[in-house]
């Protein structure tokens, strides 16, 4: 996704005066052409996030559009309190973009980890979140997010899905099958998902717009009387079980969640060997379809 | 030049009013800043002007709304602190006229106040952005960022006013401040902070460089019983401590 997010930035900068681009030392080089343009609406801003992110809703504040990039955990859990405060109490529509989400950064350790970033975000009740799984709804979810004055934060993944949506932002895609079971998955994780759905004909909601949450996901589990409910989420659990279970009664419907669990990941390694020991797992997945499947009939 | 006592010691009486009536309220903090404010809003600010004044140490907030009370930008601050007030014991930007940004918790609108002089590099706008900032509040990270954020970029729009009324040297001594500034590239400028004159004639200086004004003032200024009193920091205001004041000021 991050060429995918220069290539659209880069239309963004170029045909809108208001754009401007700050990056806390991470991705410059992919900018270099933009910065022999104009070189008032890019910086390298240097290694201060949390004094970014104040610039930013200045910036922000005087009509500008800032996007601010730099790796997850530098943006959200460094400058949570400059999100919260000059960003989201002041309800200023600067846009934000991470890359390094969760254990993308598996071999770098649990410093540069950040799985806690939409449970952050959600803290903060202005702030629109979206996770994309691949380049294509990146860039159709970007463009959408960006014209819209509100504080956004995007969060871009080294792991792309192969399959891709026609995704809205704020709304949610559904493959409605004949089952009374539902896998709700979000942004990247499709490409375990989908052959699963596939093979055992089950529903699917694919997320990739996790505020605004979408009230059609609530309409949909109630009017096919969905009985069982799969969360994937490739972050810590919080934000979708809240909207889904915290906001809404409903009757009967069981609720799993296969998420990365609440404790530092202390190994290196790949993504997958991450994936594997946590059991984010196609073969987890299906154990557990086939023993509720069990216990259902 | 809004120099005769009399003015000051109206509005100090409004500022003990005001905490009264909230049951809240940095006082002594508030009164430092008092005079810079006075000198500010009668000849820099202006509503809708080209130059923007961002209060980072929030919590001196009483004085700033009497003296925006006083040049019409907002009404009636009576109400301060009450549960629908606009007027909070830190300044709210969504709620009063003439607030940049939400402030309160410190080391935010310094930072902020970069962004708004870039932004008006970027856009090729007149004006200052001037900050006022607690010697205290310079224990914060994002103070020295800033710093070094404007001398990097030059921006030789921005003013930042040091309240140094010493009261961090009981948690941690920030000492020379010119030294620091300089040290980071900013022309810089002592002058007595309670000296509308010295304040006046610091704001009116040629800058070619980010221009930081060292205010050397006195916690809790114009109320003797309050002045370097730490006791006072955020104690509750009462009808004695106004009748206090008022017999101090007869004198």
């Amino acid at each position: 996704m991050r060429k995918q997010f220069v290539k659209t930035v880069s239309n963004i900068f170029l045909k809108d005066k208001k754009c401007v681009i700050l990056l806390g030392d991470i991705g410059v080089y992919g900018f270099k052409n933009l910065f022999k343009t104009d070189k008032k609406r890019i910086y390298n801003i240097g290694i201060l996030e949390q004094s970014m992110i104040s610039l930013s809703a200045g910036l922000a504040k005087a009509g500008l559009k800032p996007i601010v990039h730099t790796i997850a955990p530098f943006i959200v859990s460094r400058a949570f309190e400059q999100l919260k405060i000059d960003i989201g109490y002041n309800k200023l529509g600067a846009k934000f973009v991470s890359i390094g989400s969760s254990y993308d950064y598996a071999a770098l350790g649990c410093t540069h980890h950040c799985p806690e970033d939409i449970n952050l975000m959600y803290n903060i009740p202005n702030m629109q979140i979206v996770v994309p799984g691949n380049s294509y709804e990146f860039d159709l979810l970007f463009k959408q997010t960006y014209q819209n004055n509100k504080p956004s934060y995007c969060r871009l993944s080294d792991y792309e899905n192969k399959d891709s949506f026609k995704v809205k932002f704020g709304k949610a895609n559904f493959v409605n099958k004949k089952s009374r079971t539902t896998i709700l998955a979000v942004g990247p994780v499709l490409n375990f998902i989908y052959p699963i759905i596939e093979m055992m004909n089950i529903n699917l909601i694919y997320l990739t717009t996790i505020r605004p949450f979408d009230k059609n996901i609530i309409q949909n589990l109630k009017s096919r009387k969905i009985k069982n409910l799969i969360i994937v989420e490739p972050f810590y659990s919080g934000a979708i079980l809240s909207e889904i279970v915290s906001k809404h009664n409903l009757e009967n419907l069981r609720v799993k969640v296969f998420s990365v669990p609440f404790k530092f990941l202390s190994n290196y390694g790949s993504k997958f060997q991450h994936d594997k020991k946590i059991g984010l797992t196609s073969k987890n997945l299906i154990n557990f379809i086939k023993k509720i499947s069990k216990n259902n009939s | 030049m809004p120099r005769t006592k009399k003015i000051t010691q109206d509005i100090i009486l409004r500022i003990l009013q005001t905490a009264k009536n909230g049951g809240e309220g940095h006082v002594p903090s508030s009164l430092s800043i008092l005079n810079i404010l006075e000198v500010l809003y009668a000849y820099y600010i202006k509503k809708n002007g080209d130059n923007k004044f961002i209060l980072s140490k929030g919590h001196g907030c009483i004085s700033l709304y009497a003296i925006l009370e006083k040049y019409k930008f907002i009404k009636n601050i009576n109400t301060f602190c009450k549960f629908n007030s606009n007027f909070g014991g830190h300044p709210d930007s969504n709620k009063i006229n003439g607030i940049e940004t939400s402030t309160g918790s410190l080391g935010h609108g310094f930072p902020f106040g970069i962004g708004l002089a870039m932004a008006k590099k970027i856009k090729n706008e007149r004006g200052k952005i001037i900050t006022l900032i607690g010697d205290g509040e310079c224990n914060e990270g994002t103070i020295w960022e800033s710093c070094l954020l404007a001398s990097h970029h030059s921006l030789n729009n921005l003013i930042c006013i040091v309240d140094h009324n010493k009261s961090t040297n009981r948690a941690l001594k920030v000492d020379d401040l010119n030294k620091k500034f300089s040290s980071f590239g900013w022309q810089t400028l002592s002058i007595d902070g309670h000296n509308k004159n010295q304040i006046f004639k610091a704001l009116k200086k040629q800058q070619k460089k980010p221009f930081a004004i060292i205010a050397n003032t006195i916690k809790g200024k114009g109320i003797k019983f309050m002045e370097n009193n730490p006791e006072w920091h955020h104690k509750k205001i009462d009808k004695k401590t106004i009748e206090k004041y008022i017999l101090e000021t007869i004198k």
